[in-house]
């Protein structure tokens, strides 16, 4: 138990670190490449606020009196770190509204739809994975592998389109686009996870496959285990640890997927206000958005690291 | 056997009834590309104007000719000074509470200290007396009630606002009410059963923002949508084809301009300026990019705007070999590689524009095609629009291409101001002032004759159409599909108003 307890500090604390680090530097970073984007800051912000029709050079200027944009840059990253000390990401400058309403329910669409492609993805790529590792190089197996080239080549734009007109014009099963309730999350989350399980199905097919022809599953089958018995106690076991690890790295994967899918579908989500944000040249924005996705990518690398201790328990696991 | 059968008979009737009847409450649905991102009525007021959530002083008609709304009559002093807007009594906003002069003027106060139309009239001050709102004026300036039409003057509540001067919600006086918000993306209402006027014959309505022209057609030939605005050529042929909508395409007063530095040396001539609009392909692009071969501008405002749009006037034309020609007059001649040139000077310009608007950047590069034959050479810059006032201001711009709307209040006179008045502006006249012009446009801002306005606009329309200080393109249609069981659907020229209190479905 104090063993566990250690554990668990000793990788929360190493990731607590990570996060405050990650936060500092994303800040900095993004700060520093909005500022060094060609341009004229107010007047970007003016034509995000106002739309061309109204937009001018009157307007611009009274938005460069409001926000400051004439105060040199450090002192308005300093004032942007003295907020976030605080735990205040400020006014989106565009909007003016608090960058933190607007990332929590941006984000809480954008994680439901992340969270409903992962688990389309797993769905897919687990029996597909498994099935195929057990028999490999064989014609099953071969033909997943064109069909996962096939899916991860076609950009999820396309694949939405593709979806959308199949499933919701011609079949009428579901909406086309918008968030009306668990029936418009299905095409979205099949576009997202279609192609995030072309590439962890390969990852599940290798570890099974490797794990099949291991030492220890040709032990545990010579003691008399049955073949289900070796798959579901030992096989599966040993094959989650790189398939959970790289659920980890398509994260990256997921960002760039959801703000082209949340565009094809107009869903509210944290990936399209980044580059609404990014063109309107909201800085606050950018940078809240920049940072709570840098911190998303810490507290899930956590989450991996305890999923991987708790299914590999050799180095002190919990 | 026949119980069972009658039975069930009966339940399908049952059925199909409550399904008429269902179908006939149903909530409509309106996708356009607008996002409504804020709750600050300089934002978004656009859309809550549309949406007929908020309602200004006067409104407009499909024409453009003002009517009443909150204010009930208007009158100005005898010196144009001071105008007196009389307001309509026993109206709430959706929270209850009292819409009256002192809420008007917070409203206007409000709106005419931000960028927006007010920040340009001549208003000295804006304040309530004995019931009526009162606007005094620095001078003259006719086209305040058309001001007070637009979308930034809406009225808003006092309540929607936080201590702080933070607009926080949408509390308006129109005949819909909101019922949830989900920025930027949706917006769904409720119909006001308080409302001063007629009441909607909606109950509820949902508005939807959808960035790509793709996902907005694909949303009207589904059914789930049941009103798209603003299709893309493809999507609009394809949706005419599909038996349960409608499309419609009516002339807008938008106009895709291109905007010459006229303090440029290549441009400071009107003759080069000329050139340049003869080598302007305008049928080719009304055909083939915005595929609406009527709506090639062969003057800069459109049949939309009936008082500004001139019919007898002489229409500008392409012909390349004219353009040659005059620019042959200024001394150009074409170099080793056809791109001409005058002593150390070569015709190379740069052209900027920006994507918003899909068809824009598709013009410029048939410019770019077009141009080369008359010999000058033409850099396309594709970025944000906002590059143009910029450029505009610093004096770096050759030309630009945008879309101007000159409907932005239902009397084009404040945008024709801005555009073509002292100093030129942002979106109009670059290094170009012409005194007769500047002198015409006073007259018509300033005069209550209407036959002398008339003839004020006569002049500056010819003026402008010789001088060319912007050069007319394409002027825009507004691409509309809709549901064919919805009725009493109006297309709003001016893009005030989506209609939605006159919508009701067929039986």
């Amino acid at each position: 138990m104090k063993s566990l307890f250690k554990s668990v500090l000793e990788v929360a604390l190493a990731r607590g670190l990570q996060a405050i680090i990650v936060a500092i530097i994303v800040g900095i970073v993004s700060f520093l490449m909005m500022q060094a984007l060609p341009g004229d800051a107010a007047y970007r912000i003016a034509a995000g606020r106002y739309g061309y029709d109204l937009m001018d050079s009157a307007a611009a200027e009274a938005v460069r009196l409001e926000l400051g944009l004439d105060n040199p840059w450090f002192f308005q990253l300093w004032s942007w770190l003295g907020q976030l000390a605080q735990f205040d990401l400020g006014n989106s400058l565009v909007y003016g509204t608090p960058v933190i309403d607007n990332i929590v329910i941006q984000l809480g669409y954008s994680l439901l739809l992340a969270g409903c492609a992962i688990a389309t993805s797993l769905l897919i790529a687990i029996p597909v994975g498994i099935i195929t590792g057990l028999r490999p190089n064989g014609l099953l197996d071969q033909s997943t592998l064109g069909l996962s080239i096939f899916l991860r080549a076609i950009p999820a734009f396309a694949l939405g389109i593709v979806l959308v007109m199949v499933f919701a014009v011609q079949l009428k099963l579901f909406p086309v686009a918008g968030f009306r309730g668990f029936e418009s999350f299905i095409l979205p989350s099949f576009t997202l996870g279609i192609g995030l399980a072309a590439v962890s199905n390969r990852v599940v097919r290798d570890a099974v496959s490797d794990a099949m022809s291991s030492n220890w599953q040709l032990f545990a089958r010579t003691k008399g285990l049955s073949m289900r018995a070796t798959l579901i106690c030992h096989v599966i076991r040993n094959a989650s640890l790189p398939v959970v690890t790289y659920l980890g790295v398509q994260l990256a994967y997921l960002i760039e997927g959801v703000v082209i899918v949340e565009t094809v579908f107009a869903w509210p989500g944290i990936g399209h206000a980044l580059v609404h944000a990014i063109f309107g040249r909201d800085i606050a924005m950018v940078q809240g958005t920049a940072l709570t996705l840098g911190l998303l990518y810490v507290a899930l690398n956590l989450c991996v690291d305890l999923a991987c201790r708790s299914i590999d328990q050799r180095g002190g696991g919990i | 056997m026949f119980r069972s059968i009658r039975i069930s008979l009966c339940l399908v009737l049952a059925i199909l009834a409550s399904k008429a009847t269902a179908e006939n409450n149903s909530p409509v649905t309106i996708v356009s590309p607008w996002e409504i991102a804020s709750y600050d009525p300089a934002v978004s007021g656009f859309a809550t104007q549309k949406l007929e959530i908020m309602e200004n002083l006067v409104d407009a008609d499909a024409k453009g000719t003002l009517r009443h709304s909150l204010a009930t009559a208007w009158t100005v002093s005898n010196d144009g000074l001071v105008w007196e807007f009389m307001l309509r009594e026993g109206v709430k906003f959706h929270d209850g509470s009292d819409f009256n002069a002192a809420a008007a003027v917070f409203s206007l106060t409000r709106s005419w200290n931000q960028p927006g139309v007010l920040k340009k009239a001549p208003i000295e001050n804006i304040l309530a007396r004995n019931g009526k709102l009162i606007v005094q004026l620095k001078k003259p300036f006719t086209a305040l009630p058309a001001f007070l039409a637009h979308a930034s003057t809406i009225i808003i509540a006092k309540s929607a606002f936080t201590t702080e001067d933070k607009p926080s919600s949408f509390i308006g006086t129109g005949p819909f009410m909101v019922s949830a918000y989900t920025p930027p993306q949706s917006i769904s209402l409720i119909r006001n059963e308080a409302y001063w006027g007629a009441k909607a014959h909606l109950k509820n309505v949902t508005y939807l923002a959808a960035s790509r022209a793709e996902t907005r057609a694909l949303l009207a030939e589904s059914g789930d949508a049941d009103i798209v605005f603003t299709l893309d050529a493809p999507g609009y042929s394809h949706l005419k084809t599909v038996n349960k909508t409608e499309t419609f395409a009516v002339p807008i007063p938008r106009v895709v301009v291109l905007k010459v530095n006229a303090g440029h040396s290549f441009f400071n001539d009107p003759r080069a300026r000329q050139a340049l609009s003869l080598a302007v392909p305008r049928e080719g692009i009304a055909r083939v990019i915005t595929r609406f071969p009527e709506t090639s501008a062969n003057q800069l405002f459109p049949p939309a705007l009936k008082n500004w749009h001139a019919t007898d006037i002489e229409p500008l034309n392409t012909d390349i070999d004219a353009a040659k020609l005059l620019l042959a007059e200024l001394g150009w001649v074409a170099g080793a590689d056809g791109i001409l040139t005058r002593g150390q000077e070569r015709f190379s310009i740069t052209l900027r524009t920006f994507p918003d608007r899909p068809e824009l950047p598709l013009i410029a590069t048939v410019l770019q095609s077009q141009w080369r034959e008359v010999g000058i050479e033409l850099e396309v810059s594709v970025g944000n629009y906002s590059e143009i006032p910029a450029g505009h201001q610093d004096g770096s711009l050759d030309v630009a291409l945008y879309a101007r709307n000159y409907g932005l209040t239902p009397d084009p006179i404040g945008s024709v101001l801005q555009d073509f008045g002292k100093g030129g502006g942002d979106w109009g006249a670059m290094g170009w002032e012409n005194d007769q012009v500047v002198d015409v446009l006073k007259t018509i801002s300033t005069t209550t004759d209407d036959e002398l306005r008339k003839e004020n606009i006569a002049m500056a329309v010819q003026i402008l159409q010789q001088e060319l200080p912007v050069i007319p393109v394409v002027w825009y249609q507004h691409t509309v599909a809709v549901n064919k069981k919805l009725r009493g659907v109006i297309i709003d020229p001016l893009q005030r108003s989506y209609g939605l209190s006159e919508m009701y479905w067929a039986d």
